[in-house]
């Protein structure tokens, strides 16, 4: 697995975590029909962590992370997002999805809005931030991820790699404390993955809280500070990136890095 | 093993035009009708057809009559100018009966009336069909249906100005309730017009018609006919149809059961049923239903019957429409925190109402024509309706093709004009240039 070479020193100098809790989740079990897809996950993440989500495929990391932003809806166990428990609440649902942001591996934006609208339609219809506001804010990130001058344009117009730097403008348009990240490059031709992993480590060097499932390593062992293993619908392991990727602990771990990083 | 001669490009090659053989007159011929045996053999059948069925119309249309009193008399002149065996078109039945194709027998002193609400109906959907009209015309589209009522039936203005009134408290309803989010405005707004209809607006409406009778003669039903029953019928319908089939379709998807199989049902129901049986329904079946002495009236009972067909077919295509968007735009807009109404209304719609176009639009001109159908209800639609009237006077009797040429004429502009302003609806919509 070819490793992304980033080409200047990542200022970690804001990526500090907090003590204070973002999400917390335990004992959550989730079944699709009969199908046990997440089998007692626990996991606590503080605020400012950056935790990166690997395992094979089918092992449930995706689920997961839509859980958090119930996506998907878990039957048992608990999660607590930013103080707010995610029940059958629409309420508390919609408070906790305008406070999570969610990039995905498709992108997913609306290709019958430009780039700007893509990227003002939630802050004015669910925030009320006036129009004007909406879009200044929306410049702003539209330049963070450096596609300013696309902004009048229309989704299909773009590139991959364009339109996921959008995903991410458009989530963080809406001030999100935390941002999940699913797969967020899979579906990018090679030239295009560096172009968004530049964003998502600009975004972690700002301190933000993110929950990343990927398959670069390279983006894990260079912002991580936490990589967490998983498989059969279970957390297998979890440990900073240093000792994860030198020393894996269970034989699960050791056959899935020696099978991503064996070329 | 092959040795490979090593190979590096330095200047990359510039686009070309094509050659000229891939243009011009004859390359078109040979390769759109004389390509293969086949498509030659075909070509030779195709014009032999055009020229059969011209060669037998064209005398026909050649020897029209426009000016003649009876159909005999058509006969005479074509008898007279161009031999005793020539055969002509009779246009004199139009010329003398044109204003029971259009109006039916809606008084002609008022005729001045149904001509007001048919201009008008164009500067009512100019800002629906066209987005650089000023939106501000978008009021006088909401106040037309009821202005349109009043003008063609008649009456006094009171009742028109009830709606208009109940409407107005269902807004500041939806208004009030907007702070318990998107369910309570619906429920509250829809709960206040309805109160005002049911409770003050009848005791109301006596008062004022008898303190300021203003208003216009009064029109019944039975005199509408022709295509003003058909594009009052068809227009209605059209208006009414469209928004009833977006929440039949989003009722057919809900998750909440009750919502989903009342949708169901009603769907399966209508469309399962022939227009006919529904138009019998309307007109016969409904008076035993309502409580006694109410007068319903029957374009009204017609308009709603054929709304609903129409509103379960366009249900089923906005229903395609849904299936058909990825997954990830609903879940793109739940993740933004947009609620279920929002979403719709926002991404869900805009989009699957633009896959739906070619379908709506189908349903559109099949339920146009099929408002011809209230034949059989005894309205006067102008198709049979009014050809069976006008050639019951002696001096039509017999005249068959004109006046069906006719009223095919002005069905065909009118569907046709539909179906070009969804051509130029769907290209304005595209998105995915590159």
């Amino acid at each position: 697995m070819s490793q992304p070479q980033f080409d200047r020193a990542i200022d970690r100098s804001h990526m500090q975590v907090a003590d204070e809790i973002a999400i917390q989740i335990s004992n959550m079990n989730k079944w699709y029909g009969q199908f046990h897809v997440l089998r007692d996950i626990n996991l606590t993440v503080n605020r400012g962590e950056r935790i990166v989500i690997a395992g094979p495929s089918g092992s449930g990391k995706s689920t997961m992370i839509r859980c958090i932003n119930r996506l998907e809806e878990h039957q048992a166990g608990q999660i607590i997002v930013d103080g707010v428990e995610l029940t059958s609440d629409l309420k508390n649902i919609d408070k906790v999805r305008s406070e999570v942001g969610m990039v995905f591996q498709h992108f997913n934006l609306f290709p019958h809005l430009t780039i700007l609208e893509n990227c003002t339609l939630a802050p004015i219809w669910v925030r009320k931030v006036p129009r004007k506001e909406a879009e200044e804010t929306a410049m702003h990130f539209l330049e963070k991820v450096k596609i300013p001058e696309q902004a009048l344009k229309y989704p299909g117009q773009l590139s991959g790699g364009q339109q996921q730097r959008v995903a991410i403008a458009r989530s963080l348009c809406m001030k999100p404390r935390i941002m999940l990240f699913d797969e967020p490059t899979s579906a990018l031709d090679p030239e295009m993955i560096k172009e968004v992993l530049d964003t998502m480590i600009e975004l972690a060097e700002e301190g933000m809280t993110m929950l990343c499932v990927t398959h670069e390593m390279g983006f894990a062992q260079a912002v991580a500070n936490r990589v967490i293993f998983m498989d059969q619908g279970q957390i297998v392991e979890q440990n900073n990136p240093h000792d994860f990727f030198n020393n894996p602990q269970s034989e699960r771990t050791k056959l899935f890095l020696s099978q991503i990083l064996g070329h | 093993m092959a040795e490979i001669a090593p190979f590096v490009r330095h200047e990359m090659l510039p686009a070309e035009p094509a050659p000229a053989s891939e243009a011009g007159v004859l390359h078109w011929l040979r390769a759109n009708l004389f390509s293969s045996p086949l498509n030659v053999v075909l070509t030779f059948a195709g014009v032999f057809i055009v020229y059969w069925l011209v060669s037998h119309s064209a005398p026909w249309l050649m020897h029209s009559v426009w000016a003649a009193d009876s159909l005999g008399e058509c006969r005479a002149i074509i008898a007279e100018r161009w031999g005793p065996d020539a055969t002509g078109a009779c246009w004199a039945v139009i010329r003398d009966r044109w204003h029971q194709y259009l109006f039916g027998f809606y008084p002609w002193e008022h005729i001045w009336r149904p001509i007001t609400v048919f201009a008008l109906l164009f500067v009512a959907i100019a800002p629906v069909l066209f987005s650089s009209v000023p939106r501000k015309l978008l009021w006088f589209t909401l106040a037309y249906p009821l202005l349109a009522l009043w003008l063609l039936w008649g009456g006094t203005i009171w009742p028109e100005v009830m709606i208009a009134a109940g409407f107005g408290i269902g807004a500041l309803g939806f208004m009030l309730g907007a702070r318990f989010g998107s369910l309570g405005a619906i429920s509250l707004g829809t709960l206040a017009a309805a109160l005002f209809w049911v409770v003050p607006a009848a005791p109301l409406e006596h008062a004022l018609a008898a303190m300021l009778p203003i208003g216009l003669p009064e029109v019944s039903s039975d005199q509408f006919g022709g295509f003003l029953l058909a594009v009052t019928v068809g227009v209605g319908a059209i208006a009414l149809s469209l928004p009833m089939g977006v929440l039949l379709a989003l009722g057919r998807r809900s998750d909440m059961f009750l919502i989903r199989a009342l949708c169901i049902g009603f769907i399966e129901f209508i469309r399962g049923v022939p227009l006919i049986t529904l138009l019998f329904v309307a007109s016969l079946l409904l008076n035993y239903f309502l409580p006694p002495g109410t007068n319903f009236d029957i374009i009204l009972r017609v308009e709603i019957l054929v709304t609903f067909f129409a509103a379960a077919y366009i249900a089923e295509v906005v229903r395609g429409a849904l299936s058909a968007l990825p997954r990830g735009q609903y879940e793109a807009a739940d993740a933004l925190g947009l609620d279920y109404w929002k979403a719709q209304r926002l991404i869900i719609l805009p989009q699957a109402l633009k896959i739906s176009i070619p379908g709506i639009v189908s349903t559109f001109i099949g339920m146009f024509k099929d408002t011809t159908l209230v034949v059989f209800v005894g309205l006067f639609d102008p198709l049979k309706g009014i050809s069976d009237f006008v050639r019951a006077d002696f001096a039509w009797k017999g005249i068959y093709w004109e006046p069906y040429i006719f009223v095919g004429c002005i069905f065909f502009l009118f569907n046709f004009s539909m179906s070009r302003y969804a051509m130029y609806l769907e290209q304005k919509l595209k998105r995915d240039h590159r």
